[in-house]
């Protein structure tokens, strides 16, 4: 189908495109990669009055070391996020899970901010900023200020952003040593959005699991943390005894479910969900633990 | 009207644009380049697959807007003369395809594979073109085919290299 007719502005610069959000008011949409919002425009399910296009806003393009985080600039692309060696090195958990978003062609223009702004349930970012306590960098004419990821995720496709406000970038904190990952999702091949999804990091020590997080994709809403498993994994013994310490890990991963929401759509009915977060949990565990 | 200038298959366009006119439709209806197919309403089907400035995206998915400025590919671009792109003649010779439909931009997402890594596993190239489906062929013949292309584009390169 053709979108309804809307407005373009292509700007070059940050306070451009602030500029141009503030004289277009709330008619306005900021347009990124574009890979979300050009389908649900051909489906005429969003009628923004004018399109401001960060296509060509550099500054807002890469990846930087800052220490003990690294700065994701908001209109990085999916490809160049995977390909990013900051990234790979440091926040192996991101690499994974943006490995596994849509498919080759979508990620070269797809781009980290935009997917996270897009905040859509069965994105793969969202539950991924959720689990490492990312922190979302916002620009607007009055300044900036930073959301962490557990404040960012209002409801279905709501995020904390104001009218006028841009996510400029993302910090992702690093965690240290001893931290595995694992991004496990089940989905359908076409587009490879989540059915469920799970992103887990997990710390051991001496063979013992000191501290672990997850966070559900396609579980409600939102994005959910799954603090119930977290806290029950605390202490398990991946490694140790066979049978028994492969049971730890799996008695946590039951409480997966706790706490959802889960949505019934053509993909699967919310019990079906709630079974696929406590299996893909307990694989995630078992991944990112091993 | 925005107005855009881009380079399509070698030969550069300037346009006059609706913001809203999708690229594909600007490269069916504007400039008769309907070797690049709709598939489909959801994006998920791949066969309007061009290169924009040397990487796959689906033209489906981009305003035309967006491409001012760009170098695009097509299907319509990639023979040189009489003689095809190697990866449309690995098509042709592992029949790896049936109705055709999804060809142009399977064999674009294919090339696009082959940028990145010149010599795919199966598993690679599975993956690598997730985003393209095929309703005919059960991909076997689509996955012998790009293995083909890569065997004959390194051996061009080596034959190249070599002279």
């Amino acid at each position: 189908m053709i979108p309804a007719s809307f407005d373009y502005v292509r700007v070059s610069s940050l306070d451009e495109a602030l500029e141009t959000l503030r004289e277009q008011g709330e008619e306005a949409k900021v347009l990124a990669g574009g890979q979300s919002l050009l389908p649900l425009l051909r489906l005429r399910l969003a009628y923004p009055g004018t399109l401001v296009d960060l296509g060509r806003v550099e500054e807002l393009r890469g990846v930087a070391d800052r220490g003990d985080h690294v700065l994701i600039g908001a209109m990085t692309t999916h490809y160049d996020v995977v390909a990013s060696p900051v990234v790979r090195e440091h926040c192996p958990l991101v690499a994974l899970a943006t490995a596994t978003v849509a498919d080759p062609a979508v990620r070269h223009r797809g781009t980290f901010g935009g997917s996270l702004a897009h905040a859509d349930p069965a994105g793969d970012l969202p539950a991924v900023a959720l689990a490492l306590d990312m922190e979302f960098v916002v620009r607007s004419a009055a300044g900036e200020r930073v959301i962490p990821a557990a404040d960012f995720f209002l409801d279905y496709l709501e995020t904390a952003l104001a009218p006028g406000e841009i996510l400029t970038g993302v910090r992702v904190p690093k965690l240290g040593p001893g931290w595995g990952f694992h991004y496990e999702k089940f989905h359908r091949t076409a587009q490879a959005w989540a059915i469920v999804g799970v992103a887990a990091a997990v710390r051991r020590s001496g063979g013992v699991v000191e501290e672990a997080r997850v966070a559900l994709t396609n579980m409600g809403p939102t994005p959910v943390r799954a603090t119930a498993v977290e806290q029950a994994v605390r202490g398990a013994e991946p490694g140790g005894n066979g049978g028994a310490a492969g049971g730890a890990l799996r008695a946590a991963a039951e409480r997966a479910d706790e706490d959802t929401d889960p949505p019934a759509d053509l993909h699967a009915r919310p019990d079906y969900r709630r079974h696929l977060a406590r299996v893909l949990t307990h694989r995630a565990l078992l991944a990112a633990a091993g | 009207m925005p107005r855009i200038s881009v380079t399509v298959d070698g030969i550069r366009y300037d346009e006059e644009v609706e913001p809203r006119l999708l690229l594909v439709h600007f490269l069916r209806d504007r400039l008769g380049k309907t070797g690049t197919p709709i598939g489909c309403d959801t994006s998920n089907c791949g066969a309007c697959t061009v290169l924009l400035d040397g990487r796959s995206a689906k033209s489906c998915s981009v305003l035309a807007v967006q491409a001012d400025g760009c170098d695009i590919v097509t299907i319509e671009g990639l023979a040189a003369g009489e003689s095809w792109h190697p990866m449309q003649k690995a098509f042709h010779e592992e029949h790896a395809l049936q109705c055709g439909y999804c060809t142009p931009g399977m064999i674009m997402a294919a090339i696009d594979l082959l940028h990145d890594d010149p010599d795919p596993s199966e598993e690679d190239i599975r993956e690598g073109l997730e985003g393209n489906l095929c309703r005919c062929t059960g991909y076997c013949t689509i996955v012998r085919a790009v293995r083909r292309a890569a065997r004959e584009m390194s051996q061009e390169q080596e034959g190249a290299a070599a002279s």
